[in-house]
């Protein structure tokens, strides 16, 4: 008996690394629902992945939309909520990931036969579900301050998955924080810092042109603003004269730079926050 | 009973030369251990003697600093996976997801395990009634009582017929009925020729269950055998009696010195004496001829062979509470 399985673990053909990753896209989907689970089940965490949509919308719009161009800025805002929507996103990431680690429950995980990655692919997952949910709110409360799909449904499909992906990307950001941060009060607190500079240093909401120039520079590069232009562009929204963009080529191909700064993002974010997992979970 | 150590199976759980340390404290120093098929080894020891340790590095939760762990054959670090695939852990606190239903706890385990949904379902039914949660199945975990909770992780790490179950204080917190459920659920794992490993505080539990001990003491072993040998390590018998009338209780216990070893052990407020003998039985007529002739009336009176509490007191030479020097208190 022991030799068969020996042989499994001794060959890795191609074969079974297919396998492997079959089984861990599975896993990862079972901890998805198990999340989704919890997301209806927290007090209050419903009604934050609720309520924070509408707020930015009806504070930017209102507080900032009426000295920025009114009607105008509203129609160019809303791509940046959307962006800025996928930023937050990851706070909850951050924040579930470190509740597992400082409850009992990972040493369950960790004593089944299940590649560590499912736990996190889970969590990044089942927040991008809530991601969706969120972008549906916020788009929904635009349209009820005056915004509008402005080009083709095909543009906006594509407008749809950036943000997704771009979601994605940030969740696996806010799944390092949540390894490192050791305890729930860490990343509900430091953990979240950096989310303010990455969504506001930027053009999502306002011109770069003002900016001091490494801040301009910063805000140019920022994917954050690729995704914003991005989709400000795909949906057919147009940017007020009053608001020049910088023409960086971050910003002339932004879908493209979105896209690929997402997957950078990915590339770098997933072996780390894995190799954190590991670390933690070994002593 | 040394007939397992000779056995030939292979043992379904081994570990070699144990050592971990943490900072500079030395917590284990050295453990060897094997569980052979469908048998019981009990790990005891005083708190802080490194059970938990041993059993998360057996369990590659935990890297060990030298030596090294298998289950069913397979290293616990170089095939992880492997080996958790063979094994069901049920560790000290009760790992169980506080927003989920004990049916989807479960469940969930069912399922990342690899069963289908409806395979999941039944062993998650079957388990809730084999732990008498089927009543609390459908409530949250977080709102269980501690040995609800217990008993849920505990089922939890049966979920998938593992080759080798370890426990860590499995009865710990659970009532009267709840503990003898769980002896009975750990002697069904045997008839199947599962490996258990556990550690209990409850000597009782091991003398009940354990096929072989390990007492270990300070992060090395100190003793091992069956409940037998170790109890033949601690020798001879006490003798205890009680009397109905306080006044006879000198006398008493001037009559068990006659008869015992030592000193007799005196208790006035419940009027109980007891002395240690290395005698067999005809010491009772014995003592009952000395306390005729003083007309002392007895409640009680026993020759017990020495318990594993003589014994686990006897080896590790201080209470359970006495940490090593270092420690702060
Ligand atoms: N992560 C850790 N860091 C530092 N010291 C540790 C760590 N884990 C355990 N120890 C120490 O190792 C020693 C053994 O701990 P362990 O939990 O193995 O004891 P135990 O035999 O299970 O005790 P108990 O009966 O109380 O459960 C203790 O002194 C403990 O303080
Ligand atoms: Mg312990």
């Amino acid at each position: 008996m022991s030799t068969r399985t020996e042989t499994r673990t001794d060959v890795t053909s191609e074969a079974t690394l297919l396998a492997a990753g079959a089984e861990t896209l599975r896993n990862g989907f079972v901890l998805t629902g198990r999340n989704m689970r919890h997301v209806a089940r927290i007090p209050g965490r419903i009604t934050t992945g609720l309520v924070q949509p509408v707020m930015f919308v009806v504070l930017f719009a209102f507080v900032f939309g009426g000295s920025l161009g009114g009607e105008d800025y509203r129609r160019f805002l809303m791509a940046g909520i959307f962006a800025q929507s996928m930023v937050f996103n990851a706070s909850f990431t951050t924040v579930g990931l470190a509740n597992d680690l400082q409850k009992g429950i990972v040493e369950r995980f960790r004593s089944l036969p299940m590649s560590p990655l499912a736990v996190i692919l889970g969590r990044t997952t089942s927040d991008m579900v809530v991601g969706v949910a969120t972008l549906v709110v916020t788009a929904l409360c635009g349209l009820a301050v005056g915004w509008r799909v402005e080009g083709s449904a095909a543009d906006a499909a594509l407008a749809f998955l950036v943000l997704v992906l771009f979601g994605f990307a940030m969740s696996w950001v806010g799944a390092t924080v949540g390894v490192f941060a050791r305890t729930v009060e860490v990343a509900q607190s430091a953990g979240l810092i950096w989310l303010f500079p990455l969504s506001l240093i930027s053009t999502a909401f306002v011109s770069a042109e003002n900016m001091p120039t490494p801040l301009r520079e910063f805000a140019a590069w920022n994917p954050v603003s690729a995704v914003a232009t991005s989709v400000r562009d795909l949906l057919g929204n147009p940017t007020p004269a009053t608001l020049p963009q910088p023409d960086t080529w971050s910003l002339q191909h932004p879908t493209l730079y979105a896209v690929l700064s997402s997957l950078a993002v990915l590339a770098v974010f997933m072996p780390l926050v894995l190799a954190r997992y590991k670390r933690l979970t070994r002593g | 009973m040394p007939e397992h150590r000779a056995a030939p199976l292979r043992p379904a759980l081994r570990a070699t030369g144990l050592r971990k340390r943490f900072g500079d404290h030395q917590v284990l120093d050295g453990v060897d251990l094997e569980v052979a098929p469908g048998s019981v080894h009990a790990l005891l020891g005083p708190n802080g003697a490194g059970k938990t340790t041993t059993v998360r590095i057996v369990c590659g939760l935990l890297r060990a600093d030298e030596g090294r762990a298998e289950i069913a054959g397979h290293d616990v670090v170089a095939h992880s996976r492997a080996a958790r695939g063979a094994l069901g852990l049920s560790g000290q606190y009760a790992a169980v997801d506080e927003h989920l239903t004990g049916f989807e706890n479960l469940h969930l385990l069912g399922r990342l395990y690899g069963m289908s949904r409806r395979r999941a379902a039944e062993r998650a039914e079957e388990l809730l009634d084999r732990f008498r949660l089927d009543d609390v199945a459908g409530r949250r975990a977080g709102l269980y009582s501690g040995g609800m909770r217990r008993r849920l992780d505990l089922a939890g790490a049966l979920v998938a017929r593992p080759q080798v179950v370890v426990l860590d204080e499995p009865t710990t917190g659970l009532d009267p009925r709840s503990r003898l459920d769980m002896w009975a659920v750990i002697e069904d794992l045997l008839l199947d020729g599962v490996a258990v490993l556990l550690t209990t505080q409850y000597l009782e539990e091991a003398d009940r269950l354990a096929d072989l001990i390990t007492v270990i003491d300070r992060g090395v072993v100190i003793a091992r055998g069956s409940a037998e040998e170790l109890k033949e390590r601690v020798q001879g018998a006490t003798l205890a009696l009680q009397v109905r009338d306080g006044a006879g209780l000198a006398h008493a216990a001037r009559a068990l010195g006659a008869v015992g070893l030592g000193e007799p052990w005196v208790d006035h407020r419940t009027g109980r004496a007891s002395i240690a003998t290395d005698r067999g039985p005809e010491v009772m007529a014995e003592l009952l001829a000395h306390l005729a002739r003083v007309e002392v009336e007895l409640v009680d009176l026993g020759l017990h062979r020495s318990s594993l509490d003589d014994v686990f007191l006897a080896l590790t030479g201080h209470g359970a509470e006495t940490t090593t020097d270092g420690d702060p208190v």
